[in-house]
């Protein structure tokens, strides 16, 4: 695969003219899709796919284009052809004040080798594991390849070939565990492992749920839930742009100094996630970005386009201004004494549908989803109905949060718009008073 | 290019019980322009095909962008072997879906096409509206865009079917932001709440060009309005609001494939179970929702779905009783449940699932005057803002963008920040007004998301603006 893009990319390079810059990117992957339902096969399949996308640059004017590839010579003709046409839309597109591409090429290479399993014994272990149960969800398993390479010498390449089952069992209507098993090498001790911590509480879901009033909770946030949360933020929270227009949603952490508890410490962490660490436009991203520094706004992510229209340093962001490796320190409480801590309150595993309800006070919406129980003095009594929730951030992460675990979970993107995500996140778990339950 | 891919289809000849090849090719152009300054250009072409294959009972898919004689023929072989390999564990016998042979060709009315006004033309238009936007210093962002999509689809099988449908679609936008202190709010028209078939026409038809002074002026109402205040009482929502409102709390509860549980894992499910259908009090009286696939400029209007199966309207609610649900051939013969042609696919690379396509609330007879003169104590909405729901489809919350009092019968002051929140299975039965056919509008969203694999697709919802009874409301922080 890489070889098929330097050798497209080299030939395209190749018919650069004078001053023109020429940038492309290569999204593809070959991935097999096997869809679940009541333990049984709902939709298996195949899909093979190349992305292509051409940026002609010719002083502060550009234009660009994406196609698909199917392989082979015949892309070289059409991609050849769609950069002629990029050539002479260039003359009728105005110059472009806040276009910037790096033009200090930084080549890396990160390809990772496949040692995926037979994706047939893996949906032979899964139907067994669902055996007797009602196991719903998907399996994704293939290469993910990224290529970037401009006509001033940068070439950059990243390759994974990974696995991400995501799955539940249910036990009736709307009670379920949520489950996701996701790595590169697959162990069936490992996955055998989750299958049995999720038929334990499995076994409580058959218990009688409880209705709550609506009111305030005492809650336990599990680290999906508050990875969940949190991740609302990159919608709008984290960019330069939503800042500099009035429109973050933690803009009153800069224009009223509000703050988050001091343990609160939020990075951009490209290093240890599993996304591609180049963009777009060919800039390196680096490996931590501070975002939230012990309670305090900190940095804002940077696209080049930001960085040249407010005229600050770009850090590597993509267009959107989101995040991909979202990582939130670890506090002091073992996850093992979660359930005393709470003592008396919601232990929410998992979160659905979330959505800004009032974008300025950071005030966010959703409901609980699958397991989530209710507790009393340290004990699971029973699985609760669910509950719509719609509190601040400043109130989550701020007055209202006695402490996060020390222990993280990696959450890796299950996510597959367009293509398999490679997004990832790392949070604790969150003891958070007066949780506002409001439907 | 499609009659080659046909060729190499048919030159295939595959030695199974069913075989479908979907081809599909798709040019985008996004132009937005921003504080003035153009952004850059978007265009893509997408081209792929997807074979689908039944054969033991048992089905599989395999997609490519490879469309040689030897990238099809792979994906011919995949598609084979995971049919082959899943038969017996498969859902359902593949093999007893009855698939229709039809043949015939579709072409979405176009009378000014997008793409026959030349370039800097179309970037002059989009930038012509951006500049009415910024008319007061406390404006700190302004925008416009075009979003541009033309769409090809050829459907074939080996047993002789061969549809063919073209599309265009067109979805405007225009979005203001106004700052004061620590408080930002915005209006926007269009954008994920309004595109529809045709060409340039349709932003005639929509006002287009009458929108930037008007919500220019609203946005900086909102700016010194006060927030939304928190009680029960009745609620006028405007169509823009009324789409999604449809969207969430009746198209997809109504998906059949989620009645069944494909989506529990992801979308979710249903408080909606089968013996509902034909007997379930879904709303009042004034509650007629139909699939409608043929009202010519709506975004979701086809021939034949991605299945092949030909698409006429059907009644879904009528007269406030559930008649029938949302799924394709395929959930319709595990529900054995009458449904719609609505098997759909966002684009090649994704199998076709239940989708709503069209889903539109038929208009009642109020005039505009009559539902806000109906009402005592309420509150008028338009625009949505914000929209979550749980994952059975029933505890719901919306905000919107601009919000106004309803007092004796009049409007009153505007207020910002309008959220409401209610249960799908009540709400509807708490509706009392519906306008009339001239103030319905043609909505939809081509963001709706849905599927594992995950798809993203267009849907078509045309509404009249609705008045509801006793609706919990409330307001900003």
């Amino acid at each position: 695969m890489k070889s098929d893009f330097y050798f497209l990319a080299d030939e395209l390079l190749g018919k650069v003219q004078g001053s023109e810059v020429l940038l492309l990117n290569l999204d593809g992957e070959d991935t097999d899709f096997v869809r679940f339902n009541q333990s049984r096969i709902r939709q298996p399949g195949h899909v093979h796919q190349r992305y292509l996308a051409l940026e002609l640059i010719d002083g502060q004017r550009h234009a660009g284009a994406r196609l698909t590839l199917g392989g082979g010579r015949l892309d070289h003709g059409h991609a050849a052809d769609v950069l002629e046409l990029l050539r002479s839309r260039l003359t009728e597109l105005p110059e472009d004040p806040h276009l910037l591409y790096n033009q200090e090429p930084s080549s890396t290479d990160i390809d990772g080798e496949s040692c995926l399993p037979d994706v047939a014994d893996v949906v032979e272990e899964v139907i067994a594991a669902g055996a007797g149960r009602d196991l719903v969800g998907l399996h994704s398993q293939g290469g993910i390849y990224r290529g970037f390479a401009n006509s001033l010498g940068q070439r950059n390449w990243f390759a994974t070939h990974s696995f991400n089952l995501d799955w539940s069992f249910y036990h009736e209507a709307d009670k379920a565990v949520k489950c996701g098993y996701a790595g590169v090498e697959w162990s069936s001790d490992d996955f055998s492992t989750r299958v049995d911590t999720a038929a334990e509480q499995l076994d409580i879901l058959a218990r009688e749920p409880k209705t709550l009033p609506t009111g305030r909770y005492r809650v336990y946030l599990a680290p999906v839930a508050l990875a969940d949360y949190v991740g609302v933020l990159s919608w709008g929270g984290f960019g330069l742009k939503a800042h500099r227009t009035q429109q973050s949603s933690l803009q009153r952490m800069t224009t009223d100094g509000i703050k988050l508890k001091d343990s609160v410490t939020l990075t951009e962490n490209t290093r240890d996630g599993v996304a591609p660490n180049f963009q777009a436009e060919g800039f390196l991203k680096p490996d931590g970005i501070t975002l939230i520094d012990a309670g305090a706004h900190a940095d804002c992510l940077v696209s080049p386009r930001s960085a040249r229209e407010y005229d600050v340093e770009t850090n590597g962001a993509g267009a959107g201004e989101g995040a991909a490796c979202l990582d939130l320190a670890a506090g002091n409480m073992p996850t093992t004494e979660a359930l005393q801590r709470l003592h008396t309150g919601v232990w929410i595993n998992n979160l659905h549908y979330l959505n800004y309800s009032d974008r300025p006070a950071c005030r966010i919406t959703g409901m609980t989803r699958f397991a989530c129980f209710w507790v009393e003095e340290g004990q699971i009594v029973a699985p609760i109905n669910v509950m719509r929730f719609d509190e601040t951030l400043y109130r989550v992460l701020g007055e209202n949060l006695i402490d996060l675990t020390c222990e993280r979970e990696m959450i890796l993107d299950s996510g597959t718009y367009g293509g398999r995500g490679t997004g990832s996140a790392r949070f604790p778990g969150a003891l958070v008073e007066d949780f506002n339950f409001n439907l | 290019m499609t009659e080659m891919v046909a060729r190499h289809f048919h030159d295939l000849s595959p030695s199974v019980d069913f075989c479908s090849l979907r081809l599909l090719s798709r040019q985008d152009e996004v132009i937005e322009v921003r504080q003035d300054i153009l952004q850059p250009l978007e265009t893509e072409e997408d081209v792929g095909a997807m074979i689908t294959v039944v054969d033991g009972g048992g089905l599989g898919y395999a997609a490519t962008s490879d469309l040689t004689a030897t990238g099809l023929g792979d994906a011919l072989q995949r598609a084979t072997d995971w049919a082959r390999q899943t038969a017996a564990t498969a859902i359902i016998d593949h093999g007893k879906v009855e698939r229709p042979v039809q043949v015939g060709e579709y072409s979405c009315a176009i009378k000014r096409p997008w793409c026959e006004i030349p370039l800097r033309e179309r970037i002059d238009l989009v930038r012509a509206e951006c500049a009415r936007l910024k008319t007061d210093d406390r404006v700190v962002d302004w925008s416009a865009s075009m979003w541009w999509i033309a769409e090809e689809q050829l459907y074939l099988t080996a047993d002789g079917s061969r549809t063919q449908q073209r599309f265009e679609y067109l979805v405007p936008g225009l979005s203001v932001t106004a700052n004061e202190g620590s408080e930002t709010v915005s209006r926007r028209f269009g954008g994920f709440d309004l595109g529809r078939q045709g060409g340039a026409e349709i932003l005639d038809d929509v006002h287009f060009f009458e929108q930037a002074p008007v919500i220019t002026e609203e946005v900086l109402q909102l700016l010194a309005a006060p927030n939304c205040p928190t009680g029960t009482m009745d609620l006028l929502l405007d169509p823009d609001q009324m789409y999604l409102q449809i969207h969430e709390s009746i198209g997809h509860p109504l998906e059949l494939d989620r009645i069944l549980g494909d989506e529990r894992n992801y979308a979710g499910t249903s408080f909606v179970t089968l013996d509902m259908f034909g007997n379930y009090r879904y709303g009042s009286d004034l509650l007629n929702i139909t699939f409608d696939p043929t009202i010519a400029d709506e975004f979701a209007t086809y021939c034949w779905d991605d299945e092949g199966v030909p698409a006429d309207k059907q009644y879904i609610i009528r007269d406030g009783i559930l008649e029938r649900g949302l799924g394709g051939m395929t959930s319709q013969m595990r529900a054995a449940q009458p449904g719609v042609a609505n098997s759909r696919a966002c684009s090649w690379n994704r199998p076709p699932i239940d989708r709503m396509a069209n889903l539109n609330l038929e208009p009642g007879s109020s005039t505009r005057q009559e539902l806000i003169g109906a009402v005592e104590n309420g509150i008028y909405m338009k625009r949505n803002l914000s929209w979550s729901i749980d994952d059975s489809r029933n505890k719901f919350q919306f905000g919107c963008e601009y919000g106004q009092m309803i007092r004796d019968g009049e409007l009153a002051e505007v207020v910002k920040k309008p959220n409401y929140n209610g249960i799908s299975a009540t709400f509807w039965r708490s509706l009392k007004g519906v306008g009339g056919a001239d103030l319905s509008e043609v909505l939809g969203t081509p963001f709706c998301g849905k599927g594992e694999p995950n798809q993203v697709i267009r849907v078509g919802h045309a509404s009249p603006p609705a008045l509801f009874a006793d609706v919990d409301v409330f307001g900003g922080e």
